[in-house]
């Protein structure tokens, strides 16, 4: 089909439209146009300002306009428009099935009771992972919208619309609904959904490739595989940036029956520009370790200066602060250099999106608050400061600059430390080849598994042979065992507990008929304060005051943002921290929220507010041992770092792409050990875990381990050497797979991360409730501690639903415990002992790591004698 | 205050206090309370040598189902660990009276919602020894088929044991209800740990029951009962109790 033979599928008005902004359509919208109108469901990979959103929407807004023309003259000539309350909507916006007297036969409101069939109802519905998505989707589709003169009425739902809009909705639904995950849930989970969604023919999901990689892609997928089954003419129209598997979404966006996995149709929009990328070529010297950056700010702040306007992305809301407190230090010239992160007060956050939109900014430090879709206006620079973590991760942030698909997208790479250089090395290689590293497809989550069933439930009354064919349509749940299916309906009804004790508590009961349903409408109510897979951890209010010399409890004080409770947790009264810009003193907590006070100190106390943490991608690792097994890549790097590696090759040798390096030595009295595995902190902290239990096993008396993206430091008293030599330790056995068996099971026993892993689980299972902010200080002596459940759930059932949930987050959330288990089996046999008289320059920045961010182990003695210690101390003064 | 915390302190492992009886392998501290020399177990309850004396508190037996009841379906499993503890303790000290320090069932039905299993547990601990209920905010009335005697609060000696700390300066009161806890900061890392409150006049007693929550000692209700913050937290953990000045505790 050429493009002329395509566009005559566009209708005149669609056309003049085009015509009248000076554009032609694009072919991928097209493709998808003539794809969508035979009744296909498709996936649109495209990079940024390739049109994408008008593309999805392209073939709802063909076929509304084509249904609603006649509708449209009865309408009007009856002039019946604004007579329904209809003046909260903009301009543009018309009504079409506002009246049951005009409905022209087209569309016929025939009842709003439950249980009683209506004609009309949603067309399309369209889901985005955030809620200023959604609104600004809205926005941008009215233009087109009004000036065709579309009958189409357009709305948004969100936790922020209003419950009588949101009944309205309900009773009399737009055209076409915006809305996020968790409002489908919502949605579905009330038992006018049949009636709703029925009519529905079509379901956009925006930014796929960010929604599909967490829980929140578990639920919407459920939540699909429930509208494939209410809307027998649903399609699915999925909009992507380049991932590494488009198969994998294609078979996401639609229901699996079991044997050959089932796809939606690809298109790919042919490649905007090559993006221009580069890694800063620094003047100055790289430093060892740390994330500061500070040695290039000079350069960035020229980069800026050279700009319209450049947005500065970093990885930690720390180094967020850290860099605009930098940079504005050096700001000689006054730009308007601006700050965003998701732990500023939303006020602030939407100040600087809008300054960003009209353009008054010349930079904006930013963290992934700022990655998805809203365009943030004219952005011709994006600068990444520290590692890029991921290839995909990079082409996506760099894609918002220059939301023009026919010039490059320029970027520029900062390294923070010597080690980041190398991945940068990788990560524009992989640019280069247009490699990409998104994750694999998930596998459902059984947590979420339960939410939805407790949902199914509050909607309509469900027999479990269906619900198992349903929730199995989903391709996350593709492979769900019935045996699994069973215990999370058994866990949703009394618990899951082989004691069983709670018949009469029951939530949901079987009827007569078979069918499940909720036992009283309590469980409904409770449903819905709790729906979605979004657990924030306690987040503390900060408040800036006066700094108090006498003890008067602080008292308003403006806001300056959140911070997690345990950040906070740590800190003392007088201590100093950088946040929201500031250097910040301290000064109390009352209920929830913090005190604080402007600090004179230049540097402060508590370095680390972490927040936002991704790991270093597998496939960039990969890269990175590449690079440096293989001398000759070594040319493309910047001479110092060339350097650094030949020392390296010189004192000790470099770890090979495929065997695991371990260098020990002696250094003040302690012995080391550093290994490289190159699998991302994550993965380093638990190996650090398990491997000092080993240690403290084998009488060595580990002290202490750090970890960083790259390798791990372990220290003790204990001779290591000597006892390797002397063949009574063996490295093969220390690293040996078998420690993720019992070692793993005991350390997991005690774990913080393990208890807060749980937690998650447990509240988006339903097991308990969420806490919502205002309740805090009431319902904390209430609040049942998780920490408690698990401990005792732990002991007596440790195969319950949950424990298993839990465990198979922590395979690859905070223990990352997966990439470990691959690392070690990948090593096994291949592991080269260095003896050194003393440190490599390659362990130079992990043992930088010391004291800086030391991780201990999870036993807590030691800190209780310390501080015990002290008392002594002073006692005895 | 610091001084005197200290000293009425005893490491484990070191030498016990003269005159002390030995611990019977359990590992704890000596605390003494209005002259009384207590063994602060590191499981949280306390042992008066002198009189055969046990003292738990808070147990809350039954919290998992009476959430259930609500709705929020906890383990079933809560009551029979916390009896699990209490066999530890009884049979290391073997004492010829027990006392449970009120809010020893978390409501009112928690008895008739025992499992027949816990029914026989509990009796089974009972059995060659005297049991006394204290009466708590939870279960203020004595129930039915859980043995015992009952009563509001207990006078031995220069103690007195009862549920809730009275708001008056009050020397040689032994108390349950506020469940204190104690979080301490070190190195960056917070550690947070169910404790002894006391300033060597009268105490507060950790909580036993295995759902029971806990209530930082830096929280008023513990500064209006001890008048300032000159009071001892002694911290539990697996193997000994570590004494802390509430001062350089944390607040949540």
């Amino acid at each position: 089909m050429t493009v002329l033979e395509r566009a005559t599928i566009l209708p005149e008005a669609f056309v003049r439209w085009f015509a009248g902004r000076g554009w032609r359509p694009r072919a991928h919208q097209l493709d998808l146009l003539t794809k969508a109108e035979a009744g296909r469901s498709v996936l649109l990979i495209a990079p940024t300002g390739g049109g994408k959103t008008l593309a999805g929407f392209l073939p709802s807004l063909v076929e509304l306009s084509a249904h609603s023309l006649p509708r449209l003259r009865g309408r009007v000539g009856e002039g019946d428009r604004g007579s329904h309350g209809v003046q909260d909507l903009p301009p543009g916006e018309l009504r079409s099935s506002s009246s049951p007297a005009s409905g022209g036969g087209i569309k016929k409101l025939v009842s709003t009771g439950r249980g009683i069939r209506r004609e009309g109802g949603l067309h399309t519905l369209y889901i985005s992972p955030l809620k200023a998505l959604a609104v600004d989707i809205a926005r941008n589709l009215e233009t087109p919208i009004a000036e065709m003169n579309l009958p189409i009425r357009i709305e948004t739902r969100t936790g922020d619309t209003p419950t009588s809009k949101r009944q309205r909705q309900r009773r009399d639904p737009p055209e076409i609904l915006l809305t996020t995950p968790e409002q489908l849930a919502l949605l579905l989970a009330s038992a006018d959904a049949p009636y709703l969604f029925g009519s529905l023919k079509r379901v956009i999901l925006d930014e796929l490739h960010a929604l599909v990689t967490s829980k929140r892609g578990d639920l919407l997928s459920l939540g699909l595989a429930r509208l494939f089954r209410l809307a027998p003419a649903l399609t699915s129209i999925g909009l992507s940036a380049t991932v590494a598997e488009p198969g994998d979404l294609c078979r996401f966006m639609v229901p699996q029956r079991g044997g050959r996995p089932e796809r939606a149709d690809l298109i790919v929009a042919a490649g905007g520009a090559a993006p221009d990328v580069s890694m800063l070529n620094s003047v100055e010297r790289v430093p060892w370790a740390g994330h500061s950056a500070r040695y290039a700010l000079g350069e960035v702040y020229q980069l800026i200066k050279a700009h319209r306007t450049a947005l500065v992305f970093v990885n930690t809301r720390s180094q967020a602060e850290g860099i605009f407190q930098d940079l504005w230090h050096i700001n000689d010239d006054n730009l308007a250099i601006a700050l965003h992160h998701g732990s500023l007060d939303v006020a602030q956050r939407r100040k600087v999106e809008a300054a960003m939109t009209t353009g008054r900014l010349r930079a904006v430090v930013c963290t992934s608050s700022l990655d998805l879709g809203v365009d943030w206006g004219d952005v011709d620079l994006v600068i990444n400061i520290g590692a890029p973590k991921g290839a995909s991760r990079m082409l996506q942030r760099i894609g918002r600059a220059n939301h023009r698909m026919d010039e490059p997208s320029k970027g520029v790479l900062v390294p923070a430390n010597r080690f980041e250089v190398l991945e940068c090395r990788a990560a524009l290689d992989a640019i280069a080849e247009n490699a990409q590293d998104t994750p694999a497809a998930r596998v459902g989550a059984l947590d979420v598994l339960a939410q939805h069933v407790l949902g199914r439930a509050c909607g309509e009354p469900f027999w479990s042979d269906e619900l198992y064919e349903e929730v199995r349509s989903a391709a996350p749940y593709a492979t769900l065992t019935r045996e699994d299916f069973d215990a999370t309906v058994d866990f949703v009804a009394t618990g899951g507990y082989a004691l069983k004790a709670y018949e009469r508590f029951a939530r949901i009961r079987q009827g007569k008929d078979g069918r499940w349903r909720i036992a009283n409408p309590w469980v409904a109510q409770r449903y819905r304060l709790n729906v979605g897979t979004i657990v924030e951890a306690d987040m503390l209010k900060v408040r800036l005051v006066r700094s108090r010399a006498s003890k008067v409890v602080p008292r308003g004080g403006r806001l300056l943002g959140e911070v997690e409770e345990y950040f906070v947790e740590t800190m003392v009264p007088g201590d100093t921290f950088v946040f929201a810009g500031e250097i910040l003193k301290y000064e109390a907590i009352v209920e929830d929220q913090v005190y604080v006070s402007r600090a004179a100190a230049e540097d402060p106390k508590v370095p680390a507010y972490e927040g936002g943490k991704f790991p270093l991608s597998t496939y960039l690792a990969e890269r990175v041992r590449g690079i440096i097994s293989h001398p000759q890549e070594w040319r493309s790097l910047p001479p110092q770092v060339r350097e650094w590696l030949e020392i390296q090759e010189w004192r000790s040798q470099m770890p090979g792409r495929r065997e695991l390096l371990v260098e020990t030595f002696p250094r003040a009295n302690k012995q080391y050990l550093i290994c490289y595995p190159f699998e991302g902190r994550l993965a380093h902290q638990t190996l650090g875990m398990l491997l000092t239990r080993r240690l403290e096993r084998a009488r060595l008396k580990p002290l202490g381990f750090v970890a960083n993206e790259y390798a791990l430091a372990v220290w003790g008293l204990g001779d290591i050497v000597s006892r390797l030599h002397r063949g009574e330790l063996s490295l093969a056995a220390l690293f040996d797979e078998d420690m993720l068996g019992d070692d793993l099971e005991a350390w997991l026993a005690e774990s913080a991360l393990m208890k807060r892993t749980f937690r998650n689980c447990a509240i988006i299972a339903g097991l308990i409730e969420r806490r919502f902010p205002g309740e805090e200080k009431s319902r904390r002596q209430v609040t049942i501690s998780t920490d408690l459940v698990y401990d005792v759930l732990r002991s007596h059932q440790p195969d319950h639903l949950l424990l298993r949930a839990a465990r198979a987050d922590a395979a690859t959330g905070l223990l990352d415990v997966r990439r470990l288990g691959d690392m070690l089996s990948r090593i096994k046999g291949r592991i080269v002992h260095k003896a050194l008289d003393h440190v490599s320059p390659l362990a130079v920045p992990v043992m930088l790591e010391i004291g800086r961010e030391a991780v201990y182990g999870e036993a807590a003695d030691t800190l209780l004698a310390e501080a015990e210690q002290e008392l002594v101390k002073e006692a005895m003064q | 205050m610091r001084a005197g915390a200290s000293s009425a302190y005893c490491r484990a492992g070191g030498n016990p206090i003269a005159g002390s009886p030995p611990s019977r392998g359990r590992a704890g501290g000596v605390i003494s309370v209005a002259g009384v020399t207590l063994i602060a177990d590191c499981a949280g309850a306390l042992f008066w040598p002198d009189e055969s004396l046990l003292v738990v508190a808070d147990l809350h037996l039954e919290k998992g189902s009476a959430f259930a009841a609500r709705g929020v379906l906890l383990p079933p499993y809560d009551t029979a660990t916390t009896l699990a503890r209490l066999a530890v303790l009884i049979e290391c000290y073997a004492p010829r009276l027990v006392v449970a320090l009120g809010d020893s069932f978390h409501d009112g039905g928690g008895p008739t919602r025992m499992s027949d299993i816990s029914h026989a547990a509990l009796k089974a601990l009972q059995r060659g020894r005297d049991w006394l209920w204290i009466a708590g905010n939870h279960d203020p009335d004595p129930a039915e088929n859980i043995g015992g005697r009952f009563a509001a609060e207990l006078a031995l000696g220069p103690l007195t044991f009862r549920h809730e700390p009275s708001v008056q300066p009050c020397d040689g009161e032994v108390a349950g209800h506020l469940h204190p806890q104690a979080r301490i900061a070190h190195r960056g890392r917070a550690v947070s740990r169910r404790c002894f409150a006391t300033d060597g006049k009268r105490m507060v007693m950790p909580a036993l029951g295995a759902y029971s929550g806990g209530l930082n000692v830096r929280d008023r209700a513990f500064a209006a009962l001890f008048g300032t913050a000159a009071f001892t937290a002694h911290m539990l953990s697996e193997r000994r109790i570590y004494a802390v000045a509430a001062s350089h505790c944390l607040a949540d």
